[in-house]
Parts: C-alpha cells; sequence; structure tokens
C-alpha cells in the first residue's frame, strides 16, 4: 500500500471510505453534535486539527520509537496517551495566546480525547504502514469527510425538527434512516480510485 | 457495529468486548480504593488499553481469519464508550461482585444488540447463515440474489434504525 498516490489517498479518505458513513467512527459526536449546523462545524474542525497532530504524533512515535525497538504491541496504550497529551497541550497553548479560537473550539477539545475516529486514524495509518506524508493526508482526508458529513447531517436534522415524524422514528431512528440515505449517495464517489 | 456484517464477526466482537469489559472492571474494582480521584481516568484507560493489547494478541495468534476481518476495531474497543462509561460509573464505587455481575449485564446486552442486528444484515444481505462451519442455511431462491446493500456499511444505519423504531413501536423499548 506503500505507494499509493497522495490524491487517491485523500480521495478515499474523504469521500469512498468516509470515517462515519463507512468505517462507523465517530458516531458519538455524529449523532450527539449534529444538531445544530453551527456546533457541528465546530466539531468538525476541532477533530479535523487533532487528527492532523494525532496521526504526526503517533507516526513519529511509531516509525521512530516502536518499531524499531519491536514494541509494535505496546501501541494501543501508546497511541492513547500521545493523543491525550497532545489534545492537552493544545488546549493550554490556544488558551493563552488565542482566546477566539479557544472559546470556539475549547469545549470540543477535551471530547475527541477518546473520539473512535481521532484514534481510528492514527490505527489506520499504522495498519496501512503510511509514510509520514501519506499519514498526514489521510487524516486530512478524514477529517475533512468527517466534516462534510456532520454538516451535511446538521443541516438535514435542523430541517427535521419541523417536520412530522411518525411517533416511533422520532429522534434517533430517523437519524439512523437519514444516514443510510447519506451513505447510499457516498456510495456514488465508489468508482473514483 | 461496523463489525456486524456477519454474526461470526458479531460473537468475535462481542467475546472480545465482554473479556475487556470483565477484566477491567474487577481489576479497577479491586484499586478503586487506592486510585487518587483527580488521575482515575487516565489510570482507567492503560487498564482497558492493557487488556484490549491482550485481546489483540491473543486473536492474532489463535484466530487470524477473525483478527483480519475486525482488523482496527479491535484496538479501538479501547475508546469503546460502554466500557470506561461502566468503570467509571461502576466498577469505582462498587465491590468486586458487584462490578462482575455488572460487566456480564452489560455485556450480554450489547452480545444481544450486536448479534442481532448481524443476524438480519447476513441472513437478508448474503442471503443465508454460515456460523463457523456449523450452522449453515441459506434461504432457497432468495440466497442467488440477496439484498447486498444490507452488508455494505449503510446497511447497518438501515437495519439499526428500523429496529429501533420496531422496538419503540412494541413498547419494548421507551420513547424518549
Amino acid at each position: 500500500m506503500s505507494d499509493t498516490s497522495l490524491i487517491a489517498i485523500f480521495v478515499s479518505m474523504a469521500l469512498i471510505n468516509n470515517f462515519i458513513l463507512a468505517k462507523f467512527l465517530g458516531l458519538c459526536p455524529f449523532f450527539g453534535v449534529s444538531k445544530n449546523l453551527k456546533n457541528a462545524l465546530s466539531m468538525g474542525i476541532a477533530v479535523l486539527f487533532v487528527m492532523l497532530l494525532a496521526s504526526l504524533g503517533t507516526w513519529i512515535i511509531y516509525d521512530l520509537i516502536l518499531e524499531p525497538r519491536g514494541l509494535e504491541y505496546m501501541k494501543i496504550i501508546v497511541y492513547i496517551l500521545v493523543i491525550a497529551t497532545l489534545v492537552q497541550i493544545v488546549e493550554m497553548t490556544i488558551k493563552r495566546t488565542n482566546i477566539t479560537l479557544y472559546n470556539a473550539l475549547g469545549i470540543y477539545l477535551p471530547l475527541i480525547t477518546t473520539n473512535c475516529a481521532v484514534l481510528g486514524v492514527a490505527f489506520w495509518n499504522t495498519q496501512e504502514s503510511y509514510n509520514l506524508a501519506q499519514s498526514l493526508i489521510s487524516a486530512l482526508g478524514a477529517g475533512i469527510g468527517f466534516t462534510l458529513v456532520i454538516v451535511i447531517m446538521s443541516g438535514i436534522r435542523e430541517r427535521l425538527e419541523l417536520s412530522n415524524i411518525p411517533k416511533p422514528f422520532k429522534g434517533f431512528p430517523i437519524a439512523f434512516l437519514i444516514a443510510t440515505m447519506l451513505g447510499l449517495s457516498f456510495l456514488g464517489f465508489g468508482g473514483m480510485v | 457495529m461496523a463489525v456486524s456484517t456477519s454474526l461470526e464477526n458479531a460473537i468475535g466482537m462481542s467475546g472480545a468486548v465482554l473479556f475487556v469489559l470483565l477484566a477491567s472492571n474487577i481489576i479497577i474494582s479491586v484499586i478503586r480504593k487506592w486510585t487518587p480521584n483527580s488521575v482515575r481516568i487516565p489510570v482507567f484507560i492503560v487498564i482497558i488499553a492493557t487488556f484490549v493489547t491482550i485481546v489483540e494478541l491473543f486473536m492474532k495468534g489463535y484466530f487470524p481469519p477473525l483478527a483480519r476481518s475486525l482488523g482496527i476495531y479491535v484496538p479501538l474497543i479501547v475508546v469503546n464508550c460502554i466500557i470506561l462509561g461502566r468503570a467509571e460509573a461502576f466498577a469505582s464505587k462498587n465491590s468486586i461482585m458487584d462490578s462482575i455481575a455488572d460487566a456480564f449485564g452489560i455485556g450480554l446486552g450489547f452480545t444481544l444488540a450486536i448479534v442481532i442486528i448481524s443476524f438480519f444484515r447476513e441472513l437478508l444481505g448474503s442471503g443465508g447463515i454460515d456460523m463457523f462451519g456449523f450452522i449453515k442455511f441459506s434461504i432457497p431462491g432468495f440466497s442467488d440474489n440477496p439484498i447486498s446493500i444490507l452488508i455494505m456499511p449503510t446497511g447497518a444505519f438501515l437495519v439499526i434504525g428500523l429496529l429501533l423504531a420496531l422496538f419503540r413501536h412494541l413498547g419494548v423499548m421507551k420513547n424518549e
């Protein structure tokens, strides 16, 4: 896989293997935060940002420390700690330097420490043995794909509030059915790579 | 949820989750009196991650095909909300025996849900059930032309949405 072109990785992560619709990662924010367009966008950007950082951090740790020493089996523990530490550092840094950005993204940062989508990108990069550039591009694609879907979903759900839904379908069931239809339309991207 | 394409995967995944839940609940319950409150979440995460690593290595060693089809979803058990949620809400406050019982209850609930979903997906999506070769049957005249959308990822959303609505309609689950 390591010769896959960067564009192919990007398109594949953002559209074809979309993290929410095709890999079921990051479903908690997907169903939890997607009720409001503005929150969804902030959440998406925060996730994208942390994904990039996490891919960079975990790639460095895995390729430079764990792999040369044959410690691959430690990756689960190490990745979680790396991501949690990075998020903490970022949170403290933007709190000190850019208070506007902190107010926009701040509350989402601690939430996404244990977001499966972020950890998912890290494991995916390791499993496909991507190099540094490929890891970053795949994180960028995954983050943009995540943001795209969560924003589309929140737009639809804002409309849903006003519509007349059969009682058993109210709330989560209708959200799942909408996700089905989004997934079906995203299947159309399948032929692109 | 992503692994619910077939009953085999679902059962493998449930086994892994049940083991991690049980083992981490026991350990967390044992050490609950010595864990400082301020660092409890990192401690829980490290304990859970340890057991997930054990499961992953065990699966790779003894069930390589299962490990391959579950892929990155095995390490991702570590961020499964159920496990950390139970550790925090129950095992860190209750005795060992109660925590074991709680792990079994929650684990079996998870298993039931994922098995039901995967049963429908495999039955209708590939036209028959094939479980480790023990149980094998297919729907005559249907298995040549199944509803293949159901084993695609998006089929999981469909099955879950419809099952949720059905259970609510029947009154098994409460409306919000």
